[in-house]
């Protein structure tokens, strides 16, 4: 048995050693906001946060995760109490079809977090000093997330006002 | 996917002895299990083992643990710093999961990018020994142009390890007995030769624990990365360059090379030639015909000989600025 902790729950499962994060999420626990796009690290549409930092979930294994804390979009905000971000991209329209949307949301949820680290990124100028949230920044570290019909002006835009809001209510 | 044996090491000396084949970030290892282009029998998990800290070393210098995350190593203040090619090299590669995911010695072990080494259905001399090679005469675009064998043309796609090169580092490794042992990193890959499947000097079982860097020489240091589009993609030529200049003179050089070969590439009659030389276009130049001398385009990426002399020009015209 493989226990996993999403979203501050603990699931026991009983899974092939083969089966990816994202597999076991989708497949067996019935959360399905995380999408599949290519399967191989490629797109970004299954973004989760393995404790707190964002990662590719069909590039890792399931059982790998034992005691680790694992966020899915499910676990940002629901319909009724939406976390800044989600409804940062509703007020944007940061989506068309909204398949990469989750991956998105996740994603810059956890860009965030890096940089309120301080880590800085291929497009800040300065390495040593930590990095302001420009439109440049937002699309280099937002790279790794592909949307296929290329909402990226309102996904910048969304990230834009959600990172003001987080700011705020900090 | 095959199916396999799945086991976590507990201690560094068990990782060897487990005898499987060790998954750090595992981006690259079942990137390629889920193609069968690898199917190893049983994994060895090795990230629980302790080897995720960046120590100073007696010597001035870094060592970085092997399950070191490529995100951790950019932000680290240090290398930051001192090590500054390293961090612009790591920040190029991949995409901010990817970073947060992969490690410092799967970085190193990973393998080539060949479209025909992903499909198994196609020949590949490096996937399957003797089923010919059907890069060369085919689709070769991102392929080697510096150190190929009639074999195998293929390119070892790490950014990180360019800027390594370039910063003299060294592996250490541990092997299954339990010996350890220090290998420079200019002698860790191997060339395709006859052999393009054998892509290290590591034998089986052989652990990578850490990276160690020597002490920095401060220097103008450079990554420059030339790709298809301006993030998340593979280097098609990248030059790494840490240059000390004196007096207006180049007092040293030392550059690494990523897309031109089956290892990150160095040249050490390069580095001469610039030495306590004045920068100018035409030294630069002279110093790409070291470098491009014995090159050899395969048809689509012919256009990485001028390619690779253009980059390399403007590292050094951007490296030897200032004093
Ligand atoms: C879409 C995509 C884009 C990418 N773009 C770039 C890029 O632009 N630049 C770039 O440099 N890279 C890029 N990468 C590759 C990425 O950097 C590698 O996949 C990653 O560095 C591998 O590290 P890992 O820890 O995940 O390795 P794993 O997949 O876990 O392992 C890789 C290999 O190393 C072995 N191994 C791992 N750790 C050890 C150890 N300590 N000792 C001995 N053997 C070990 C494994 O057995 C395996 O053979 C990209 C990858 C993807 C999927
Ligand atoms: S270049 Fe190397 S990896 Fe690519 S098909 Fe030829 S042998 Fe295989
Ligand atoms: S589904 Fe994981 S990156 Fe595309
Ligand atoms: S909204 Fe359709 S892929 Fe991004």
């Amino acid at each position: 048995m493989t226990t996993l902790k999403i979203n501050g729950v603990e699931h026991e499962l009983d899974i092939d050693a083969r089966t990816s994060l994202l597999d076991a999420c989708r497949d067996h626990l019935a959360l399905t906001g995380s999408k599949k796009g290519c399967d191989h690290g490629q797109c970004g549409a299954c973004t989760m946060l393995v404790n707190g930092r964002r990662i590719n979930s069909c590039l890792t294994l399931a059982i790998m995760h034992e005691g680790d804390e694992i966020t899915t979009v499910e676990g940002l905000g629901d319909p009724d109490n939406l976390h800044p971000m989600q409804a940062a991209f509703l007020e944007h329209d940061g989506f068309q079809c909204g398949y990469c949307t989750p991956g998105q949301i996740v994603s810059a949820v956890g860009m965030l977090g890096e940089v309120a680290d301080g880590w800085p990124s291929h497009a800040s100028a300065d390495l040593e000093n930590g990095a302001t949230l420009s439109g440049d920044e937002i699309r280099e570290r937002m790279s790794g997330n592909l949307c296929r019909c290329s909402a990226y002006p309102n996904i910048v835009d969304a990230i834009e006002t959600a990172s003001t809001k987080l700011k705020e209510n900090a | 996917m095959r199916p396999f044996e799945y086991a976590r090491a507990g201690n560094v000396s068990e990782a060897g002895q487990l005898a499987g084949r060790f998954i750090a970030g595992g981006t690259n290892l079942l990137d390629l299990m889920k193609l069968e282009v690898e199917a190893p029998e049983k994994l060895v998990d090795i990230t629980r083992l302790p080897l995720d800290k960046i120590e100073d070393t007696e010597d001035g210098g870094l060592r970085i643990g092997a399950l070191v995350t490529n995100s951790d190593l950019a932000a680290d203040p240090r290398i930051r710093r001192d090590y500054e090619v390293l961090s612009r090299a790591l920040l190029a590669g991949a995409s901010g999961q990817l970073r947060n995911k992969a490690t410092t010695g799967g970085n190193l072990l990973q393998r080539t990018r060949c479209g025909y080494f992903y499909e198994p259905s196609q020949p590949c001399n490096k996937r399957e020994p003797g089923s010919g090679c059907g890069a060369i005469g085919g689709f070769n675009r991102i392929h080697a142009i510096l150190g190929t064998s009639d074999k195998c043309i293929a390119t070892h796609p790490s950014d990180m390890a360019v800027a390594m090169q370039a910063l003299e580092a060294t592996v250490e490794t541990q092997k299954t007995d339990g010996s350890t042992r220090e290998i420079p990193l200019i002698e860790f890959h191997r060339l395709s030769g006859d052999t393009p499947e054998i892509e290290t000097v590591l034998e089986p079982g052989e652990l990578i624990t850490a990276v160690r860097l020597p002490k920095s020489q401060g220097g103008n240091q450079v990554y420059r990365k030339v790709r298809d589009r301006a993030s998340y993609a593979f280097a098609l030529v990248s030059v790494a360059a840490v240059v000390k200049m004196d007096g207006g003179k180049i007092e040293w050089a030392r550059l690494a090379f990523g897309g031109l070969a089956h290892k990150p590439w160095r040249n050490h009659d390069l580095e001469a030639a610039l030495k306590g030389e004045a920068p100018s276009s035409a030294l630069f130049d002279k110093a790409a015909d070291i470098l491009l001398a014995d090159a050899k385009g395969q048809g689509e990426n012919d256009f990485k000989i001028p390619l690779a002399r253009r980059t390399l020009k403007a590292v050094l015209a951007q490296a030897t600025k200032g004093a």
